[in-house]
């Protein structure tokens, strides 16, 4: 993972024993990834505050129960998500991670079908095409959501998302496909109406 | 241009793109795709969305009031320049 050389280099025994320095090195390491996943999950510049400080407090918290069956980053991870889920929740989202994967394969969505990709780069990353990124994410419902986040943002493999939210690797592949599945309607939405784009660019449906 | 199959490798284009489709499943895709304009779109839009995604989201970094509060809030306050 992104960390990981620095987590080689902390001392799992000085952070057990409540080592003052070798925890804020740990924070240090840890902040930026976390703080990252804290505001793609929540969408908001408050809410990823409080995940990430409740993430480094849980953490602290019970570092002593930390059994180094999995990395310290993977157990970190872990508690960001549940944190950042758990807030989701409590705003009415409806969130469950063990949600049926029959009503996620049975949906059939309109594919529309938009060449967009050769739109100059720096359209396809102003500030405004970010903006629409961003509210894109927080149209997917938070167990896609999460596994988008994690596998194509923060970059972890099909394997460490499947240790981070306990799920089969199928599961977490699932989720992936239909998270990419779903942004790439909506960028075409969003896309496929500028103005320069070619005439011949719309090819119509897959329905 | 419709095909009866385009629907159906739909929810394995994501495994396509990541490379882990078993070799069989990954050749009827390359087949399909060599004359299927639509989901030569598909695919490489599903690709260009990755991407997109990623290369915006590396910018991201903890600003420092956050950091600081961060700090403060942990009782690190000490180490905060460290």
């Amino acid at each position: 993972m992104n960390s990981r050389r620095e987590a080689q280099q902390l001392s799992l025994e000085a952070l057990q024993s409540g080592d003052r320095a070798e925890f804020a090195r740990l924070v240090e390491a840890y902040n930026a990834v976390i703080y990252r996943l804290a505001v793609k999950m929540m969408g908001d510049p408050q809410d990823a505050e409080d995940v990430l400080q409740e993430t480094f407090l849980k953490a602290y918290r019970h570092l002593k129960d930390f059994g180094g069956r999995s990395s310290i980053s993977t157990w970190l991870y872990r508690i960001a998500t549940n944190e950042a889920l758990m807030l989701l929740r409590r705003k009415r989202d409806i969130v469950s991670l063990d949600e049926s994967l029959e009503t996620e394969e049975g949906e059939q969505e309109p594919l529309q079908i938009v060449d967009w990709c050769c739109l100059p780069e720096e359209e396809l990353v102003s500030a405004e095409a970010k903006k629409h990124l961003d509210q894109a994410i927080q149209g997917l419902p938070p167990n896609l959501r999460v596994v988008f986040v994690l596998r194509d943002i923060q970059g972890l493999s099909t394997q460490e998302v499947s240790e981070v939210l306990n799920l089969s690797e199928t599961a977490v592949k699932t989720r992936l496909s239909r998270a990419r599945l779903r942004l790439r309607q909506d960028l075409t939405d969003y896309f496929g109406g500028r103005p320069n784009l070619p005439a011949d660019s719309k090819k119509g449906k897959l329905s | 241009m419709e095909h009866e199959n385009c629907r159906h490798l739909l929810g394995s284009l994501s495994d396509f793109l990541d490379g882990s489709l078993e070799a069989d499943l990954c050749a009827e895709i390359e087949r399909h795709l060599a004359e299927c304009e639509n989901c030569r779109i598909v695919v490489d839009s599903l690709n260009k969305t990755v991407y997109l995604y990623h290369t915006t989201s590396q910018g991201v970094s903890v600003p420092e009031d956050v950091r600081e509060r961060l700090f403060r809030r942990l009782n690190l306050d000490d180490y905060m320049d460290s």
